[in-house]
């Protein structure tokens, strides 16, 4: 008896799998079509990071002492900075990250005194050659002005 | 026809991996078969190695932190956990007790997002393509509802010694809780499509058996071991955080097959909702980082332990301090790695398909073995 | 049989070359067309949309895709069997292609209507693992000589039930040759005095099509590919098309068996409806309704394991489709 009862609850089984899946053939789909439809990031998102600008001044926040540059695991921040005659404080010459080796931890956000850098809301990073991946942050925000 | 062949021993030697679609990453198993028996597996190791214990004796307690995402990407929480208590027990640093619930909470989202992947994956080896898509379905809520609060979907780097880096939201905690409405209604669907399907049922059943002699000798942990009858948790026997104060059970099965470690998962995932639920209504009001903790991380001279449960076992970390900003040795012991030693011993004189579903009901993920 | 005779080889090659044209062209659009229905069913079953690029919904994915193969550049990888290799996708779609010479579409619409039209599908079909085995031989592949030894294993395990359950319908029809056997389900069709029979007749061609959950010689998550692992481009392709030819053969085959080939439903309150569609689109209907089901088993179970494959045979589907015949033998005589 147990050969047929075996087979019987058997069968069972596969004809409840296959109502599981014959619902979902008319439930409605969750996906999204991606180039076309996107979904709102998180405000908290970490992203490729961004020196911020004082809006009163128009100058970086960055006070150039150089902490995201110590912070940083991956050693991927390099800053230059020099200390023009006459002037009291250091300015940014060039803020350049490497990309290809953040691993966006965000370390240097949060180490910043000045918060001067912030986390990018830009996912859309592709492209066919690493040099493209060799930020220059102060470019990059001088363009976006 | 030139296959490689050895005329006396009439056996065929078989590469899987380290390109292969059921070993998950870049594991490579040697099999000697004779037919489609395996008389000899031979696991590979080091496609995968990436110095994560080297690293840590190279860079700063604090910069070592986001590694830890990346050692075990599936429950990086659970591994951030175990290193920020490790280095708090080291230095002394007590975070206050909203840090200790938000750990868990999280943690443990992360763990059923880690057997919610595990689930779709296995039956995906088995070669049921559909429910891998309707885990995935459930396991993205989860990822929004971390990166919410995380910043990140996969590789969280969200503790900090001393607490956590960011308090949870009320967004979190309701989006949280209709989460877990969801899962169960989603779990009785997850049982009548695999877990009572006589196909899938006949592919576990009797697979893989580890008997309880052999998982201790292999030190096999996490649900592997549970499936075989040891009721061995460090959540309860070693605990730490807050777990002696929320109420879960610690299931386990005696079969010692494939079947057990997957049932073993499928009833943690309800254990795992119980204790969010709970820690989600105790939660207390408070700061989430502790008031003192130095710029930067110089532990005194000395050594550590620290072990937490994580999706997939018992990891620990060992670390010895020689009183500088940069640890002098940290040692990871990875649950995987013990869990895929026995490999070895289990599928022999099995058939290449058992093969496929011992190695998926250990829930094996390469980067955590190699580290 | 008549004799072949130089005026009557005349008379009837263009019909022949005509019907050869014809069916390659249905098995051509066809299996473009299930590649989409197949994609489309999957996703939606896992609550997607599948194909929505190109063309309307998608339309013209798997004819893009099919001219992308084509594209792609012929692959021979060093020390394969090149003659085996070669030969092993032609070898796998002529039969299905051959057996669409004697499916009775509609009472008018078959190429050959041969009195031992049933003998010819079968003989054809369990050609096919001729190629699977060629394939996975001849492309010097590990993966690929264990998928073909598997799939010889299963072809001859699964032949054996197949056949003795296509024998309880000739006894009922009393003929071999197809357009007689639907002409003998007129008043009811076969499926209603023949449940067990088709069942396991149905569960035995998604086993000789080596559909999912019986498609252990492809078996990605252990064989990669199976026997198909060293194909590219066309090669691939057309092994694919032999696949999805191959469904609709089985498809074809059962609906002619059991259900009443071109005939709409003749009984209860059917029989009001048979009328408003031609013969072809019943049979059409029909096929698509079976080919459906196929897929919905795929994208739902996961699969089986090769000695509990070999037992279900042995210990399940043998005994039944024996016991079945007996019984119907039995009756028949009374």
């Amino acid at each position: 008896m147990s050969y047929f009862g075996e087979i019987y609850t058997g069968a069972v089984s596969l004809i409840a799998g296959l109502g599981v899946t014959g619902k979902a053939l008319f439930q409605p789909t969750v996906t999204v079509q991606y180039p076309w439809e996107t979904i709102d990031i998180t405000p908290t998102f970490r992203g490729h990071i961004e020196l911020v600008t004082d809006e009163e001044t128009g100058n970086f926040k960055c006070i150039c002492c150089g902490l995201c540059q110590l912070n940083c695991p991956s050693h991927c921040i390099s800053i230059k900075s020099s200390k023009p005659e006459g002037a009291k404080k250091k300015a940014l010459d060039s803020y350049m990250l490497n990309f290809t080796t953040c691993s966006l931890c965000g370390t240097c956000v949060e180490g910043c005194p000045a918060d001067a850098i912030k986390f990018s809301d830009d996912y859309n990073l592709a492209g066919f050659s690493r040099e493209e991946f060799y930020f220059d942050l102060v470019k990059r925000a001088r363009e976006e002005k | 026809m030139k296959i490689e062949r050895n005329l006396e021993e009439h056996s065929l030697y078989l590469n899987m991996g380290p390109q292969h679609p059921s070993t998950h990453g870049v594991l490579r198993v040697i099999l000697k078969l004779d037919g489609e028996y395996i008389e000899e597996a031979e696991p590979v190791l080091g496609y995968i190695h990436r110095m994560h214990e080297k690293m840590g004796e190279n860079r700063t307690y604090a910069q070592y932190l986001p590694n830890m995402g990346r050692v075990d990407y599936l429950s990086a929480l659970s591994y951030n956990q175990c290193y920020v208590g490790a280095v708090e027990r080291l230095t002394g640093i007590a975070p206050p007790p909203r840090a200790e619930y938000i750990r868990v909470i999280t943690t443990e989202l992360n763990r059923l997002s880690s057997h919610l992947l595990w689930f779709g994956a296995y039956v995906l080896d088995l070669g049921g393509f559909t429910p891998f898509l309707y885990s995935f379905d459930d396991r993205e809520h989860i990822l929004d509802l971390l990166e919410s609060i995380t910043g990140s979907r996969l590789t969280y780097c969200y503790f900090r010694f001393g607490g956590v880096s960011k308090d949870i939201t009320d967004d979190f905690i309701t989006g949280t809780r209709a989460f877990i409405k969801r899962l169960r209604m989603h779990l009785p669907m997850y049982e009548t499509l695999v877990t009572k399907n006589v196909i899938f049922i006949n592919r576990v059943k009797e697979v893989g058996i580890i008997t309880p002699e052999a998982a201790r000798r292999y030190g096999v942990t996490g649900p592997a071991l549970r499936g075989s009858g040891i009721k061995y948790d460090v959540r309860k026997n070693e605990p730490y955080s807050i777990y002696p104060e929320v109420d879960f059970d610690i299931p386990v099965q005696d079969g010692c097959d494939a079947l057990s470690r997957y049932i073993v998962r499928m009833l943690e995932m309800e254990q795992s909702m119980r204790i969010i639920e709970q820690a989600l209504d105790k939660l207390p009001e408070g700061p989430v980082m502790a008031p003192k903790v130095p710029k930067k991380v110089k532990p005194p001279k000395g050594d550590c332990y620290f072990a937490v449960e994580t999706a997939r076992g018992d990891f620990g970390i060992y670390i010895v301090s020689d009183g500088t900003e940069t640890a002098y040795r940290i040692k990871l012991r990875t649950p995987g790695f013990s869990n895929l030693s026995i490999f070895a011993e289990i599928s022999r004189g099995t058939l290449l398909q058992d093969a496929i579903s011992t190695m998926g009901s250990l829930d094996l993920v390469i980067p955590e073995i190699d580290r | 049989m008549e004799q072949i005779t130089t005026s009557m080889l005349i008379n009837e090659l263009p019909r022949l070359i005509l019907s050869l044209v014809l069916v390659i062209a249905f098995v051509a659009l066809n299996a473009l067309m299930l590649v989409y229905m197949e994609r489309k069913v999957a996703g939606h079953m896992q609550k997607r949309l599948g194909p929505m690029v190109v063309g309307p919904h998608g339309l013209l994915q798997t004819l893009v895709d099919g001219i992308k193969l084509m594209g792609k550049q012929i692959i021979n990888p060093e020390e394969v069997d090149l003659p085996l290799f070669r030969m092993a996708p032609i070898l796998a779609l002529v039969p299905a292609i051959a057996v669409f010479a004697v499916i009775p579409f509609s009472e008018k619409l078959v190429a050959r209507d041969l009195n031992a039209g049933l003998l010819v599908v079968f003989a054809y079909a369990s050609l096919s693992v001729l190629a699977i085995l060629a394939a996975g031989w001849g492309s010097n592949n590990k993966y690929g000589l264990i998928g073909a030894v598997r799939s010889v294993a299963q072809q001859v395990a699964y032949e054996i039930p197949m056949l003795v359950s296509v024998l309880s319908v000739v006894l009922l029809s009393h003929t071999t040759q197809l357009t007689g056997i639907v002409n003998a389900q007129k008043g009811m069709w076969n499926i209603v005095y023949q449940p067990v029979a088709f069942l396991i007749f149905f569960i035995c061609s998604v086993a000789e099509t080596n559909r999912a959950p019986f498609d252990l010689v492809e078996g990605e998550s252990e064989l990669t590919a199976g026997f198909h692992t060293e194909y590219s481009g066309m090669g691939f392709g057309v092994f694919f098309l032999a696949e999805y030819a191959s469904m609709v053969v089985g498809a074809a085959i059962a609906t002619i068996l059991f259900l009443g080939g071109w005939n709409g439903p003749t009984f209860g309150i059917g029989g009001a409806l048979s009328g408003i569609f031609p013969g072809v689109l019943w049979f059409l209907i029909k096929v698509y309704i079976l080919i459906f089901i196929v897929m919905w088993i795929r994208w739902t179970y996961p699969r089986v394991r090769f000695d509990q494959l070999l037992n279900f045979s042995w210990k399940v589907l043998l005994p039944f489709s024996l016991a079945n015949l007996i019984i119907t033998a039995v009756v028949t005589k009374l």
